[in-house]
């Protein structure tokens, strides 16, 4: 633990199983104060347990809870400074807007409940709405009055159980922004579950990625996108052409050649694992240039499908391999491609990023689309 | 045609509910009967004495407090215990659920014939003297179950996730308690109590395996004087318990509704 | 209305549904136990322990003024079957026509109240409840006003040919309709109806109306529609009610006393005069147990039957 600040929330070996099955496998994990840090993973990862056993509401089976210096784990949820805004935001339905706020600081026997709720609520934008029972506001404004009950107690670390999960997506998307402006106001530690990639990189200073109870990869939202260090962290955050390649030797100017079904490609050397010779090269869709190529890195295909989506515009090539590699272009006013068109795609070496090909090329891509 | 098939379904459903309110209608006419005789059964002419002199008949108002009385103890005490079982099967798991279960729905199952008979032979065996407490006892005991089901009905139907968010904002079980499970779960509690007690009011077959000559509830009075011709004023207080029972039920709904428009 | 919903699923006696939920998982400490302690003791002592003496009683001989002695004599069962066996017999067929005649009444009510009611649906309810409000031996008395010779109902009956009708299948006590087999029947079947309309309505209020849309959308007529989803899915309520309706209506004796003759009297009359008129205690006590016994395995039968098996 090299440095941490008096407010950390730190997890050490942090295990979760129940009676057949590990749903948390020893997990170590800092999150600095006053971050915004984002779970990721697909639903039955392991997010939401590791959630609630810091909000308390779930005994780890092994590993420590620690807040600073203090050791929470074995406490009781009502004794930590932690609170939650849940999934299902779990407003008391018998209690107005303003006596749910003003919950937490009741407890605690807060002389200004009063005052500080109004201010919560404020800052969500319902002062308005403090006598209103929670089922006669929209999903949009329970969510906020969650969000301001929580804030109002100005917990060590704010726990966010996919807040955003039952709202439509031009709402979503304006909460994303709120939420993070809040973040920046009051400055607590958020942990922000979510399974939604897109959410979790617009709103995170960092992310770690779960699956299957493991922690595959930590860091800040572009790291992860440019460096996924597995198949699943390279599918599951935004798409990627994985293509089988096999170093082949040295080119000088610190790049490698590689063998790419039969095509010779530039890698940047230092992206390359040392000692690998098989491997996934990946390539982002925004990474492939359409038409002219540029002289190093081309691949020749013919377009199996194009879908216009008013911003890019996607394209599948067919490779002579029979792969489909996907393409998006921005829509710049470049000549778009139409179905059958042949076309050369190229990349620049040090687009790519290089992975074991041990690894399943199929790990975290998403069936089926869940989010809207 | 068309128009009566379409309408069948609500013919049908307007008969049924004729059916149920016929006598409730036949027992408010009765009461401004003035019979020849004893019997009360034939209509003979327009009266509104038994109106102006309701507690009349000899017995009859002493009966009615001492159902009032019973129902009033009764239906508290089941309602508590009835409460704590629907709370620990709703709330927690342990051993002993399903004998927990039986045991609960077996009064639901027994006929009140058995039950009355069965404590006679108990209280005979144990010297128990008949009368209000043997009564009060009784009615506890069948009441308890109906409580239990329309506890845990709504218990079942409680979000765990809401006392969660009590501990998470710093509530202690007891503050838990009271402050959010208690209050959701009021209305499964107030429908047991009030079902509890109107079950104790209105029995006559177990009360009437355990009562003494000096513990004459309401049904037990309505019986005798059924035998010997029952007064016009048991209509009279039949018809004031509707009606009384109907405005309670029509003010609340209306309470309900228009907080509701005023808060929205 | 969180009111009525309540009202209807408390009707429902979770005798079905009560299984379904599943509770958290909470440390396992003394708090279940003592909440249960109270509530429990209660009935151990006071139902459990008397159904003991009561085969025990019904074991005894003796007087009530010589006193009783344990002798084990299970011939008293013998006896009281072969001198009763009408009565009982009598009593299961009383009150299963009654409880049939209650679901068949009660099923569109409850479907429309569930269905079709909309605002009017909680005016009702109140009314389906409403006769509670109302001694129900008050009530029962009532219906001997209402169906005596000279009021309008046996009128109407006698110019339709109904009483012909009924005194053909040997339900009226010659041409009259009260202190008949008919009454006894009917007043059964009005005492129970609510225990039967709410867990009904209950169960075809949670049904989703889409199924049956779906259905119909699938080319199944509106019967089929009925019989292959609405009527399924209300099972449950069925089984309820129609256990609500049959268990205390075997047992009761108000009706049979009140509205009927001396062909038909039902167990719960020879339970009742046993006890407290005649004082043979040990054959009504083998009476009881007999009936208790004969509803149970009545019951636990059909429970099967029905494919529950989650009483409670």
């Amino acid at each position: 633990m090299a440095q941490h600040g008096p407010g950390d929330l730190e997890l050490i070996g942090l295990t979760k199983s129940f009676d057949d099955f590990t749903a948390v496998e020893p997990m170590d994990l800092t999150i600095p104060q006053g971050s915004f840090f984002a779970l990721l993973g697909p639903s039955g990862c392991g997010k939401t347990t590791t959630l609630r056993m810091v909000a308390g509401l779930e005994q780890p089976t092994a590993g420590q809870i620690l807040i600073g210096d203090t050791d929470i784990t074995n406490t009781r949820p009502h004794q930590r400074n932690v609170n939650t805004v849940f999934q299902s935001y779990a407003l008391f339905p018998h209690m107005s807007v303003m006596d749910n706020v003003q919950f937490g600081l009741r407890r605690r026997g807060d002389k200004d409940a009063k005052r500080k709720a109004q201010e919560a609520l404020d800052l969500v934008e319902l002062g308005h709405a403090g006598r209103k029972k929670p089922n006669q506001l929209s999903g949009g404004m329970q969510q906020r009055v969650a969000l301001a009950r929580a804030l109002v107690n100005r917990p060590d670390v704010l726990l966010l159980d996919e807040p955003l999960g039952a709202l439509d997506l031009k709402l979503r998307r304006q909460m994303q922004i709120e939420l993070k402006r809040i973040q920046q106001e009051v400055g607590l530690t958020f942990i922000h579950v979510t399974h939604d990639q897109e959410e979790a990189m617009t709103m995170a200073d960092s992310i770690a990625v779960m699956n299957a109870g493991r922690m595959e990869q930590l860091g800040d939202p572009a790291a992860l996108y440019e460096n996924p260090s597995s198949t699943f962290v390279a599918n599951f955050l935004g798409q990627s052409n994985l293509l089988a390649a096999h170093v082949t030797g040295t080119a000088g100017d610190g790049r490698l050649t590689a063998d790419v079904h039969g095509h010779e490609v530039l890698v940047d050397a230092g992206r390359v694992p040392a000692g690998l010779r098989d491997v996934w090269l990946g390539v982002r869709p925004e990474k492939l240039a359409l038409g002219e190529g540029n002289g190093v890195n081309e691949l020749k295909g013919t377009v199996s499908d194009a879908s216009f989506s008013g911003v890019a515009t996607q394209y599948l090539v067919r490779m002579p391999w029979g792969m489909d590699l996907t393409v998006v272009q921005q829509n710049d006013g470049s000549a778009r491609a139409r179905l059958g068109d042949a076309v050369t795609l190229s990349w620049d070496p040090g687009h790519e990023f290089v992975l074991d090909s041990a690894q399943d090329e199929d790990a975290g891509v998403e069936h089926v689309v869940v989010d809207g | 045609m068309s128009w009566l098939r379409r309408h069948l379904l609500l013919f049908a459903a307007v008969a049924v509910l004729l059916y149920m309110l016929i006598p409730n209608v036949v027992v408010a006419v009765f009461s401004f009967n003035d019979p020849v005789g004893r019997y009360n059964y034939t209509w003979t002419e327009f009266s509104t004495r038994a109106w102006t002199n309701p507690c009349g008949p000899q017995g009859l108002c002493d009966s009615l407090g001492l159902s009032l009385r019973i129902g009033l103890i009764a239906s508290l005490i089941a309602t508590v215990f009835g409460t704590m079982i629907a709370f620990a099967l709703g709330r927690y798991r342990f051993r002993a659920r399903s004998g927990t279960n039986l045991l609960i729905f077996m009064p639901m199952a027994t006929p009140e014939v058995v039950m009355g008979s069965s404590l006679l032979t108990l209280f005979l065996m144990m010297g128990v003297s008949s009368g209000g407490l043997a009564i009060t006892i009784a009615h506890i005991m069948f009441c308890v179950s109906f409580v239990v089901v329309a506890v845990k009905a709504r218990v079942a139907t409680l979000d765990p996730r809401l006392e969660e968010a009590a501990a998470d904002l710093g509530a202690n079980p007891p503050q838990t308690f009271l402050r959010i499970t208690l209050p959701l779960a009021a209305p499964g509690i107030l429908a047991g109590a009030l079902l509890a007690f109107s079950l104790s009011f209105d029995d006559y077959i177990i009360t009437n395996f355990n009562a003494s000559p000096s513990s004459i509830t309401f049904p037990m009075y309505v019986w005798g004087a059924a035998q010997r011709g029952a007064p016009v004023q048991v209509n009279v207080i039949g018809t004031v318990m509707f009606i009384a029972a109907l405005a309670i039920v029509l003010v609340s709904q209306l309470l309900t509704s228009r907080r509701r428009r005023a808060a929205a | 209305m969180p009111a009525w919903s309540t009202w209807s699923s408390m009707a429902e006696l979770a005798v079905l549904s009560g299984g379904t939920a599943r509770p958290p998982v909470r440390r396992a400490n003394w708090v279940p136990y003592a909440l249960l302690a109270p509530g429990l003791l209660w009935l151990a002592i006071f139902f459990v322990a008397p159904m003991l003496t009561l085969l025990s009683q019904s074991l005894q001989e003796g007087s009530v003024e010589a006193g009783y002695t344990f002798t084990a004599n299970w011939q008293i069962y013998v006896d009281a079957l072969q001198k009763y066996w009408p009565q009982l017999l009598r009593s299961v067929g009383y009150a299963a026509t009654a409880t049939v005649a209650a679901l068949v009444l009660s099923y569109p009510l409850a479907y429309y109240i569930a269905q079709k009611a909309g605002r009017w649906k909680n005016l009702m309810l109140v009314l389906v409840v409403a006769p509670f409000f109302t001694s129900f031996l008050i009530r029962t008395l009532a219906w001997r006003t209402i169906l005596s010779d000279t009021g309008p109902v046996a009128e109407f009956a006698r110019a339709t040919g109904l009483t012909d009708l009924l005194q053909a299948l040997a339900l009226t006590n010659n041409d009259s309709l009260l202190s008949s087999k008919f009454a006894v029947i009917a007043g059964l079947t009005y005492n129970f109806l609510p225990f039967m309309i709410l867990p009904l309505y209950a169960s075809l209020d949670r049904l989703d109306r889409r199924l049956v849309e779906a259905a119909g959308d699938l080319y199944a007529t509106p019967w089929q529609g009925f019989r292959h989803v609405t009527w399924p899915l209300s099972l449950p309520g069925v089984v309820a009610g129609t256990l609500l309706t049959f268990i205390p209506a075997t047992g009761d004796f108000i009706n049979s006393r009140l509205l009927g003759n001396t062909q038909t009297v039902m167990v719960g009359q020879v339970i009742d005069a046993q006890f407290l008129r005649v004082l043979d205690y040990p054959l009504a006590a083998a009476l009881s147990f007999i009936l208790l016994v004969m509803i149970l395995a009545l019951v636990s039968t059909y429970v099967r039957r029905a494919g529950t098996e989650e009483l409670v």
